[in-house]
């Protein structure tokens, strides 16, 4: 851990969210919930400690440790092939955690995966939604997968599709839809079952400008109004903004996590772009950032 | 058309965090049901694999069973009592052909899959991941069902006519014997690298499987024929799944075949969910191209 890394445990906050989290509580100290045991207000959204991950013989993330508060926007930045997608892929559980302990909320990735996933939503760096299948027979799918009975999954779906503006996209195949639009709607997929932590990988590559900054504003209001935790992965600088707390991955590992201001002045840059340069060594001649 | 997102309105009553429900019996039949709808819906969409699908067991029963009928005389053996022409005889043999093919693929696609987006959706569902495994294959297996059934129903205006009871006995011993494929599939293309594809899968399971079988010939034959080929065909899996489902149409139960299918439908599944890992696919992409983010 850098000497960054203990501001990480702050996060940025939703302006006016009242929910706080004392310093000490994200500085490392893993809680643990009892499975469908009710969960503290002050536990952690996300607990990551000390985890490795090697495919094969190749090492993809070294000793990764951070925090995340509740009610926060948090990016996670690096570069391609810096490990961002395996570090998901471990919250999620996709893959077995081999080396360290994740905790969503308090429960354990591992041992207790079934409450761990049902407080997590992920919005994935590849497009997931099903093309062959309507808008609608997509969002009813996801929700069978959550145990929604139809009635609240079709309250659900209404609201969600309202929340990102497609309600009258419903019936129509997600072949049909932009790319802009399939995000859209995996946001709202994700958010059906009431998570209380979402996962963006790279939400927003190979979108337009606007819709980036669309789904990137609405993401962050929403943070601000529903008190969701949201850790975003980006390798895209401009996505990163004055107040947001940033954990820097590369190469794997966990190289800056602090606010961004604190990042700057700590790297003795003058933006985040800079310091991120500096985190990840870019601003060294000969250096491509991915991984050897 | 709205084409903005409704922040203003939506997220205080439709994204405040609340605490899920637990998940009881009624959630996981829920969830079973979708992953099945799914399936079907899927199925529904994509015509040229249904059409594809039955093509396939018709040649047989219109072009090979007319070529072979006067050459393959089939004697009277259990669970017929009299003669039988040869295109009732490869029949329960052709149903087992559909599920062998449409689990195998169905199974196929879940280990190709498991990086893609409709198995991660799949498995980052809070239930425990061999429920979810189980409801896939399940999902699946019902697919191919309802496509043996479509056979049957082309192959009873052919003139191949089972016992009508048996159109209903026949049900559990396709599900039991679909699963016991699908499984096998699965559990075969988790741990071999080189079965990854369809045409291995093809190439090294379906086609041995199928042609050491009674699907086509009866076992006395192959006996006869072959003694060899013959305790091959009693190791083969398919062999039992077979007749099972020949003896069902005729309401009876083939014990021996029953014990056979139904254990290593549980070995199979077992062991198919402990070797399924979506790590696996990518340890060898990774290792090939390098990966991304």
């Amino acid at each position: 851990m850098t000497h960054l890394q203990e501001e990480g445990a702050r996060g940025s906050r939703a302006p006016g969210n009242a929910r706080r989290m004392p310093r000490e509580e994200g500085a490392g100290r893993l809680h643990h919930v009892p499975p469908g045991g009710e969960v503290p207000a002050s536990v952690a959204a996300l607990e990551v400690a000390a985890v490795s991950h090697f495919y094969g013989r190749s090492q993809a993330l070294d000793n990764v440790s951070f925090t995340l508060a509740p009610a926060t926007f948090t990016v996670l930045l690096g570069l391609n092939g810096a490990g961002k997608t395996t570090l998901f892929s471990l919250i999620s559980h996709l893959y077995d955690t081999r080396a360290g302990s994740i905790r969503v909320f308090g429960h354990d990735i591992a041992r207790a995966s079934g409450e761990a996933l049902r407080r997590l939503g992920i919005v994935f760096q590849a497009r997931t939604l099903d093309l062959d299948l309507s808008v609608r027979q997509n969002l009813v799918y996801h929700a069978s997968l959550h145990g929604m009975s139809s009635g609240e999954a079709r309250e659900r779906i209404a609201a969600m599709l309202e929340a990102v503006g497609m309600s009258e996209r419903l019936n129509d195949k997600a072949r049909s839809l932009s790319g802009g639009q399939m995000r859209r709607i995996e946001i709202a997929r994700a958010l059906l079952h009431r998570p209380q932590l979402i996962l963006l990988d790279e939400a927003t590559v190979g979108l337009d400008v606007k819709s980036r900054a669309d789904i990137l504003a609405n993401i962050r209001n929403m943070v601000a109004r529903s008190g969701i935790s949201v850790l975003w992965a980006t390798h895209l600088i401009d996505e990163v903004s004055e107040g947001d707390h940033v954990l820097v991955l590369h190469k794997g590992r966990l190289v800056a996590d602090g606010m961004v201001r604190e990042l700057v002045r700590r790297t003795g840059t003058g933006a985040i772009g800079e310091a991120f340069a500096r985190l990840t060594g870019l601003d060294a001649p000969g250096e491509t950032g991915a991984r050897p | 058309m709205s084409t903005g997102w409704n922040a203003a309105s939506a997220p205080d009553t439709a994204t405040v965090p609340a605490l899920p429900r637990n998940l009881g019996l009624r959630q996981y039949l829920i969830c079973l049901r979708g992953i099945c709808m799914r399936e079907g819906l899927r199925f529904i969409h994509q015509r040229e694999r249904f059409v594809s699908s039955l093509v396939r067991p018709l040649m047989w029963l219109f072009i090979f069973a007319a070529g072979f009928r006067q050459v393959l005389g089939v004697s009277i053996i259990p669970p017929y009592r009299t003669y039988v022409l040869y295109e009732v005889y490869i029949t329960p043999g052709l149903c087992g052909m559909i599920l062998l093919f449409g689990g195998m693929q169905s199974s196929l696609s879940m280990v190709y899959d498991r990086e893609m987006g409709n198995m991660r959706t799949l498995l980052v569902s809070p239930f425990p991941r061999w429920f979810l495994l189980v409801s896939k294959l399940l999902a699946g297996v019902t697919v191919s069902v309802l496509q043996v059934y479509v056979f049957l129903g082309i192959a009873w205006f052919w003139g191949v006519k089972a016992p009508p009871l048996g159109y209903l006995m026949v049900l559990p011993a396709l599900f039991l014997s679909g699963m016991m494929l699908c499984a096998l599939g699965l559990l075969l293309s988790s741990l071999i690298k080189q079965l990854e594809n369809f045409s291995g899968i093809m190439n090294f399971v379906i086609f041995p499987m199928y042609f050491a079988s009674p699907a086509l010939y009866p076992l006395w034959r192959i006996q006869e024929a072959s003694p060899l080929l013959y305790k091959i065909c009693l190791l083969n899996p398919f062999t039992y799944a077979v007749e099972l489902i020949r003896f069902a149409f005729y309401g009876q139960v083939e014990w021996l075949s029953l014990g056979i299918v139904a254990g290593l439908t549980a070995l199979f599944l077992g062991a198919a969910i402990l070797a399924y890992s979506p790590t696996r696919g990518l340890v060898n992409r990774k290792q090939d191209t390098g990966g991304n983010g």
